[in-house]
This record gives structure tokens, sequence and C-alpha cells, in this order.
């Protein structure tokens, strides 16, 4: 647990919702499983995954893509496990 | 306490394709325009949309509008509206063009013209050979369209009210619309949007069922927000079931897979769409091979340990064609389905994917319910487009392009009414009637003072279940009247949900509570014109009255809230400048 800003995850979780279902499926597990044991840099992290494009989203968590910024790989990794 | 207003000449609510190029059309002649979206507007769900948006270009093979209009007219099984169809056919080839203008990134020919594929139901000469219609951005023509749409109002100065929901419709005591009341998440603060216009483009609401394709914020909150207002609901018993969905999850495979080659089998390895449909197979539409594949599984050629899916192989087209036609299927084949497409096919069942029904709207956008004899009387400063709006293009099936084109063509349709009407008759606002939050508020009181009352996913998920079964690809007399009476007892428990969460501030439990109150107008609508509707047509396969019956039933079904009690009205047979197309029997 962190001292990140209750409000700013609740946002997160209402941004988890996306155009794609297959988003909606992989980021409903992580919220039940591992959002509310997240560090703040882990919350950073996943708050950056979540400006993403769902296109371009669904392609790192579906693995066929890579992002090119080591501190967000944590999370991807996370998400392309659940 | 006074509930703050907010004033403009339009108000959009959602800011996907249909809303998009709504509001495009209204910002730039002028009109000073608000979109609300309960999420970023390129987010919304057009953002999944893969296969294409269908013009009758004729850019690979010869093609015409007029057969355009004959597939969309026979794949709504003579339901759809032929005015409002010949409008899109007609229609297609300048929006898909004017997309292009707007610097949607199209796949090419190499003579730089828009390429076109091939497509489930689209054909030459009325039926005869298939065609190449649809035109695509890769597999990101949802989202090619969304970004150039949204750009485009950036420039335009629209005012988008991001992860905004707009609760209930604003009518005044004429009947007439004036705006609607929304809830800023993030401040969870009540406001009311005064408008001289107001158009729904909210989307669909595939929700209702438990194996869907669409995403989880598909609630129909359009739809439900009409049905509290007093407006009927058109057509609701038909719901477009996509032939394939990964079995399970209801991840949806494009029908591009079928059109670059895949093929279905049975259990016997066999190819039973040659059975079927001797003509199309694999590409006959989409009401079509969904009950074909669900009739291979009832008669015990269903695959896997319970029998109960089929498969989709591809694996003879090639890695290089699967890579490059199909970027995205191996990666969703091997997330949700557990297979590698390229070695192994993929489990696949007929899965929920589109409404065809939804708010009453003629070719212009406008909205009409029956008034004084009036079947079609415009309600005053309300308009819809896209998928919460039945115009009726798709009647009782939709062919797969033909919603985004939908989007567009009275996306902008209805944009240019509203410039005529706010410019024509509007030269001021009409008063908000006393109350106007009213029923707002009451709602959200309600749910902030519930107490002993029912977890909201609970409720959800007894709605999903009763609406799979009693409301699925195979319907007869007696499920569907088991499905009213069920239905009926979770609208009941729907009444008292509770909510743990009472804060303020981006409390997603409270929106999805206020989201399911959408979700269930919709389910009993759709249960009701079900148990309605006595013959068999397009996506409305009742086993107790197999065939289609023109005489009694070529009707459109209105569902009014109020006694869940339903109307007819007729399908507009006079297109606007061609003959009409008379029904026949649809073959394959
Ligand atoms: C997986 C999939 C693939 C598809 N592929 C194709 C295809 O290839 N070709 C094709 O023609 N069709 C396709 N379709 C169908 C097509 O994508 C949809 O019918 C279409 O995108 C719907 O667009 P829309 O603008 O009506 O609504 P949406 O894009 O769903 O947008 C609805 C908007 O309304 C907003 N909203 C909803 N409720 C509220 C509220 N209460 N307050 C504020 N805002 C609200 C949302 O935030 C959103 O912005 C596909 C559908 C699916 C599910």
């Amino acid at each position: 647990m962190s001292d990140f800003d209750p409000v700013e995850m609740k946002r997160m979780r209402w941004r988890s919702r996306r155009g794609l279902l297959e988003l909606d499926l992989v980021l409903e597990r992580f919220l039940a499983r591992r959002f509310d044991t997240l560090t703040g840099d882990q919350l950073l992290a996943y708050r950056t995954l979540l400006d993403l494009p769902d296109t371009d989203f669904l392609e790192v968590v579906n693995g066929k893509v890579d992002l090119d910024a080591p501190e967000l790989m944590e999370i991807v990794d996370m998400l392309r496990a659940i | 306490m006074g509930v703050p207003v907010r004033r403009f000449d339009a108000v959009i609510v959602g800011g996907g394709g249909a809303g998009l190029r709504a509001a495009l059309q209204l910002s730039e002649s002028g009109l000073k325009t608000a979109v609300l979206s309960k999420v970023f507007p390129t987010r919304s769900h057009t953002v999944a949309a893969q296969g294409g948006i269908s013009a009758s270009l004729g850019n690979v093979q010869e093609d015409h509008w007029e057969w355009h209009m004959y597939d969309t007219v026979k794949g709504s099984d003579w339901l759809g509206d032929q005015d409002a169809i010949e409008y899109m056919c007609r229609k297609a080839p300048e929006a898909v063009i004017e997309l292009e203008h707007f610097g949607m990134p199209f796949d090419r020919l190499e003579n730089g013209k828009i390429y076109q594929r091939p497509f489930g139901g689209h054909t030459q000469h009325n039926g005869k050979t298939p065609v190449q219609r649809a035109c695509a951005a890769a597999d990101r023509t949802g989202h090619a369209m969304l970004h150039t749409l949204y750009q485009r109002n950036v420039r335009a100065n629209t005012q988008f009210f991001v992860e905004w929901m707009a609760l209930d419709l604003i009518r005044d005591a004429d009947g007439d619309v004036v705006g609607v009341t929304a809830l800023e998440m993030e401040t969870g603060e009540i406001y009311i949007f005064h408008a001289k216009a107001v158009l729904f483009a909210t989307g669909g609401a595939g929700r209702i069922y438990s194996a869907s394709t669409n995403a989880f914020i598909n609630t129909g909150d359009g739809l439900g927000m009409a049905v509290r207002a007093g407006l009927p609901l058109e057509d609701m018993e038909f719901w477009q079931f996509h032939p394939t969905g990964v079995a399970g999850a209801g991840v949806l495979i494009t029908e591009g897979v079928r059109g670059e080659g895949g093929i279905l089998l049975n259990a016997d390895g066999e190819r039973f769409m040659e059975r079927y449909a001797p003509n199309l197979k694999d590409l006959a539409p989409r009401d079509f091979v969904s009950r074909s594949m669900e009739l291979e599984v009832l008669e015990g050629r269903g695959c896997g340990p319970h029998k109960d899916y089929v498969l989709l192989k591809l694996d003879h087209l090639g890695p290089d064609i699967i890579n490059q036609r199909l970027p995205g299927i191996r990666e969703i084949a091997i997330k949700f389905a557990g297979v590698d497409p390229i070695k192994d096919p993929i489990p696949v069942i007929p899965t929920c994917h589109y409404m065809m029904g939804g708010i009453p709207t003629n070719w212009r956008g406008e909205v009409v319910m029956p008034k004084g004899g009036d079947p079609e009387s415009r309600v005053n400063g309300f308009y819809a487009a896209g998928e919460c709006a039945c115009a009726s293009v798709h009647g009782a099936n939709r062919l797969g392009t033909n919603s985004l084109l939908d989007l567009v063509v009275f996306g902008k349709s209805a944009g240019d009414h509203m410039i005529d009407y706010i410019r024509g008759e509007m030269p001021d606002w009409k008063p908000l009637p006393a109350d106007a939050a009213g029923p707002s508020l009451a709602r959200i009181a309600r749910l902030d003072n519930q107490t002993g009352g029912e977890d909201v996913a609970e409720v959800r998920a007894a709605m999903q279940r009763t609406v799979q079964s009693r409301a699925g690809v195979f319907r007869n007399a007696a499920n569907m009247a088991l499905g009213v009476e069920e239905i009926a007892a979770v609208a009941e428990r729907a009444k008292f949900t509770q909510i743990k969460d009472k804060s303020k501030v981006f409390n997603t439990a409270r929106t999805e509570a206020l989201e399911l109150d959408n979700l269930i107008e919709i389910a009993v609508a759709t249960l009701v014109a079900a148990d309605g509707r006595k013959e068999s047509r397009g996506a409305h396969a009742h086993d107790d009255f197999p065939h289609r019956d023109d005489e009694n039933w070529m009707k459109h079904s209105l569902f009014f809230g109020e006694g869940r009690r339903m109307e007819y009205k007729p399908v507009h047979t006079r297109p606007l400048t061609v003959d009409y197309i008379p029904p026949k029997e649809r073959t394959f």
C-alpha cells in the first residue's frame, strides 16, 4: 500500500474501463487482484499505461509490442501474466 | 437547492463515431455544441471496430449503391425502412471519401485508391456473387475514425465534457426535449444541460447478455433515459449474434478472418456452411451463420468436452496472410482462447454483438413516436444516431460494416437537421420545467439512502443470465414467456440495489448502479418485444413460428415502459428515389 492520493486511485479505477472488451477483461482481473497492493511507483506506472490509446495498450498487454520504458515493464509483466 | 445550469445550442450525449460526426457538423456551422462522454471520446466502443466501413466505391470490383441497398434490405430480412436504407447506401461513397479527406488512413491499392476487402453479405448484381466493398484502416478502422473525428472537433471548438454521465432526459409539458441532467464524475455534482436540441449517440447495450463482444461501457444509457422519459424503443427483439466470439470470453474474432479465407468446422471436421449456404458459405450473413452453428451444436456435432462450440480454422492461410492482413488476431487467440491460430483452430460460439433496435428515428435523425394517429410524429428537440438509434437501416439483422457507415451518415444527417431546427425554429431556449433535475436527484438519493438492498453485480448477473437463456439465438414461446416473468422479478430487485461506497468523487459503484437502471429497462424491452413477435425474421428465430410472416408481421415493434406494452408501426416500403425491393425468401 502507498500514500497515493485516494481520489487519484478512484479515477484510475474508472479509467480502467476501456473501449475494448479484451482490455476490460484483463484490467478487471488486475484491479481485483493487484491494484490495492501496488506501491506508489507502480501506481504511477499504471497511470501512465492508462493514457495509452486502447489499440496500443492492447498490443502491449498481448505482448505484441514492447515499450521502450523500463519503469513501466513491471506492471506490463503483471498485466501479461494475468 | 439549486442545480447549476449550463446552456448550449446543442448537447450531444456520446463521443463515439456517431456523436463526434454530428458534433462536427454543428460546431463547424458555428453553433455552441457540447459533447458529454462517460470516457475519453477516443476510448468509446467504436474503437473496437476492426472489420471496416462499407461503401460501393467499386475500387476493386464493379459496384453500385443500388446493389449495396439490395444487400442491406435483404440482410435486414425486409424489416429495414427502405427510405433510410437508400439514403445510407447512396451517401456511403461520399461519406467514406469525406473521412479520407479528413485524414483517415485507409489501406490503399497500388494505384492509390482505397483498398476494399470482401465481407459477409456484400454482393454484386443483387445477391449473385460476392463483392469487395469494405474499406479498412488495417485492423484499426474504428480507432482511426475516432481519432480523425476527434481532432476535427477540437479544431472546430466543440466543447467536451469528459467523464460526465448523462442521467435523464428533460422534457417539458409539451413533450419537447429541452436538455439533460448529468453527473460530473470528478465531483459527484449534478448539472442541468439546457439545450435547443439534444442528440443521443450513446451506443449499444450488449451487456444485457452474459456472452457479449461488447466492452463493459455498453450499457445502453440513452435507451434507459428515453424509456424513463416516456419514449418508446423500436425493434428491441432483434439482437445480432456474431458467429465468432471466443468461447467463454466473448472476445470477437472479426469476420475479416473468414473474408480472407478462414472456415468453420464441426466436430467431424466438416465445413458445414457449404451445406447451409452453398453460394456464400462461411460468408453468409451473420444471423444465418450463427443459426447454422447453433444447429450443429444442438445436433451433437459441436466440439470440445461439452460439444458446445465449433472451430474457426485459418492455419491454411499461412503465417504471412495471418500476420499481415489480420494483425492482432493471433495475439487475441493466444491470450483469450489459448490457441495459436497459425497451428490450431479457434473455439468459437455465437456471441451477442449488436443491437438492431433502439430509439426510433427517421433518416433525418429526428426521434419519432406515435401521436394523434401519426405513428411517426417528431419529438421536438430530440435526435439520435448510431447504435442507440433505430432509423431503421439494419431491420432484423445488420450487415457487417454497415454500422460504422450508419454512424457517419446519420451522425451528419442528424447534425444537419439539428442545425435547421435550431436556426429555423428555435430563436430562443424553451424554459426548463420546474424541478427539471428532480427525477435524477431522487434516483441518487435513493441509492445513497438504500439499506438492506442487493449488490449491483448480483442483480446484473441475474439479468444477464435471464436474457442469455431466454432471448438467445434460438427462441420459443414457452421459454420467452418464462423470460418475461423472470426479468420482471429481476427488475423489481434492481429497484433496491445498494452500494457500500457513498462517496461522491469517482464513485464507480454508483456509476454501475445507475448503469444497471438503464440495462434493466433494455432487458425488459428485449424480452417483452421478443415474446410479442410470433414469426421468425432475421435475428429473431422463433422455434414455434419458424417462418417469416410478411402479411402479419412486416412491422416494427414499439415497446413502452409504462405498463410494459407493445405497439406496432408499418415498415417504410417507399425508397426516396428508386423502386421498392419486394420481399423474397432469404437464401444464400
Ligand atoms: C468488437 C466489435 C467490432 C465491431 N466491428 C465493426 C466493424 O468492423 N464495422 C462496423 O461497421 N461495425 C462494427 N461494430 C459495431 C460498431 O463498432 C458499433 O455499432 C459502433 O461503433 C457504435 O458507435 P456509436 O457512436 O453509436 O457508439 P459508441 O462508440 O459506443 O459510443 C458511445 C458513446 O456514448 C458515451 N455514453 C454512453 N452513455 C453515456 C452517458 N450516460 N453519459 C455520457 N456519455 C455516454 C460513451 O462514453 C461513448 O462516448 C463492431 C462492434 C464490436 C463490439
